[in-house]
């Protein structure tokens, strides 16, 4: 077997390097669709990898060698995998088992509830408005879904607020997006290195949500001076650097975003035009996922020819 | 938890409360306001109960340990917060949404209009939309 086996145990990295400036460019339902299936594909082809190692490295084993009925030595020489790597794999291998089981289980019980809290509210309304004072809006995954927002923000919204902020919860419930966030942690779970790509899509969620909103409402000011004004009703007090009055959206530009969070982002990208469809980028994700897919594959068929060579050798 | 700095700060000559009284007394103000109230606030309430006068900065102790406690929320008006009890309600809302996301990044299958901001964030977001901070206080 080639040392391609090692190839889609490193394109995550590239991956995941390459997901938050992805989720920023590529419109955010295109986003969303392309870095969940890149997360799933590449969880797929380092699990694969790893698989491929630790059975080349168990294939050696006297035990194996003679069950299989082949040679032990060829298999020896043509093998680059090192039988430390093969048990380092093998140990991987195990403990990402373990941690998508893990959050499965989490992901499950945390539907379930959800599903079951979404039933046990009043049937009819789509909207469940809790009273009392708290800042509350989220989408509650159901049958129906449900969007529960407290009476105190509807409260502080004007009419055109609470259609952006009601907008944006539906089209969560709408576009399942939780299903997405879902599948994306669970291959981050398989291989860790992906936890930034499942990130990415935590954040393309909201902006898919977001520029939903803008559609519906017709104005993407509105939804982010919206957003703006929910998240600074909770925000720590201000330092008041009385310099940074009025910048408006041409300015916006300049601000820069390199560690922010993930609400001035959203801000700022509907301060932005509109994103368009980036071929190039496209383009460049699909050659990750199709290199690490082809080692892989390459790396299964090297395997499955030294196996058979080692037969016939015997 | 050392009650001794809010009795320090009320000044020398003042009378020594029990540990836990002022933090009740402010409650009591707050409960009895039905709306929020800044320390200022606050401490004026407490003035007119013919209390000792308290210093401002222990006020803001006193409320900013009832908050942390988890029994007062808060909101930002102007360049302070304001105070209030947190009622069942609200309680119920967040507990819910507690449940819900147990663990933070494992369990979430709930999607928050905005999740929490840092105060960088905070700034940020103010420069972004260029908004005006003075704002009545």
């Amino acid at each position: 077997m080639s040392a391609l086996v090692y190839l889609p145990l490193l394109v995550p990295v590239l991956a995941a390097a390459a997901a938050r400036p992805l989720a920023a460019r590529l419109e955010p339902r295109l986003a969303t669709w392309l870095l969940t299936a890149t997360t799933v594909a590449l969880a797929a082809f380092s699990t694969a990898a790893l698989a491929l190692m630790t059975a080349s490295v168990l294939a050696r084993s006297p035990l194996l060698a003679a069950l299989g009925d082949y040679s032990q030595p060829v298999l020896r020489r043509g093998d680059p995998v090192p039988a430390l790597a093969g048990m380092a794999a093998a140990l991987l291998l195990t403990a990402a088992a373990v941690a998508v089981a893990v959050v499965i289980r989490a992901r499950a019980r945390a539907l379930a509830e959800s599903y079951r809290r979404a039933a046990s509210m009043a049937p009819g309304g789509r909207v469940v408005v809790v009273p009392g004072h708290s800042i509350e809006a989220y989408a509650l995954p159901g049958s129906p879904g449900r969007i529960v927002v407290s009476g105190r923000l509807l409260d502080v919204l004007n009419d055109r607020g609470r259609a952006a902020l009601l907008a944006h919860e539906h089209a969560h419930l709408a576009g399942r997006h939780h299903l997405f966030t879902t599948v994306a942690h669970l291959a981050a779970a398989a291989n860790p290195l992906l936890l930034p790509v499942a990130r990415a899509v935590d954040y393309t969620v909201e902006r898919w949500a977001d520029e939903r909103a803008a559609a519906i409402t017709g104005d993407r000011r509105l939804v982010a001076s919206t957003i703006g004004q929910v998240a600074l009703l909770t925000a720590p007090r201000p330092a008041r650097p009385r310099a940074t009055l009025a910048i408006t959206g041409a300015r916006a530009r300049s601000v820069s975003l390199a560690w922010a969070g993930p609400v001035p982002r959203r801000v700022a990208a509907l301060l932005a035009p509109p994103p368009r469809r980036q071929l190039t980028l496209l383009a460049i994700v699909a050659i990750l996922i199709l290199t690490a897919g082809a080692s892989a594959a390459e790396a299964a068929r090297d395997l499955h020819a030294l196996l058979e060579f080692a037969q016939t050798a015997r | 938890m050392p009650d001794e700095e809010p009795a320090r700060d009320a000044g020398p000559g003042t009378p020594r409360r029990p540990p836990g009284a002022l933090e009740a007394e402010v409650m009591d103000v707050l409960r009895a306001a039905g709306a929020p109230l800044s320390p200022g606030q606050v401490r004026e309430r407490l003035a007119a109960r013919q209390l000792e006068e308290l210093s401002y900065s222990t006020v803001v102790t006193i409320v900013s340990r009832l908050h942390a406690k988890g029994l007062l929320e808060r909101e930002r008006t102007g360049r302070a917060f304001a105070y209030r009890p947190v009622d069942d309600a609200s309680l119920a809302a967040s507990q819910m949404r507690q449940a819900l996301q147990a663990g933070t990044d494992h369990g979430a299958v709930l999607s928050r209009f905005v999740s929490g901001l840092s105060g960088r964030d905070a700034r940020l977001l103010r420069q972004l939309l260029g908004e005006d901070e003075d704002q009545p206080g």
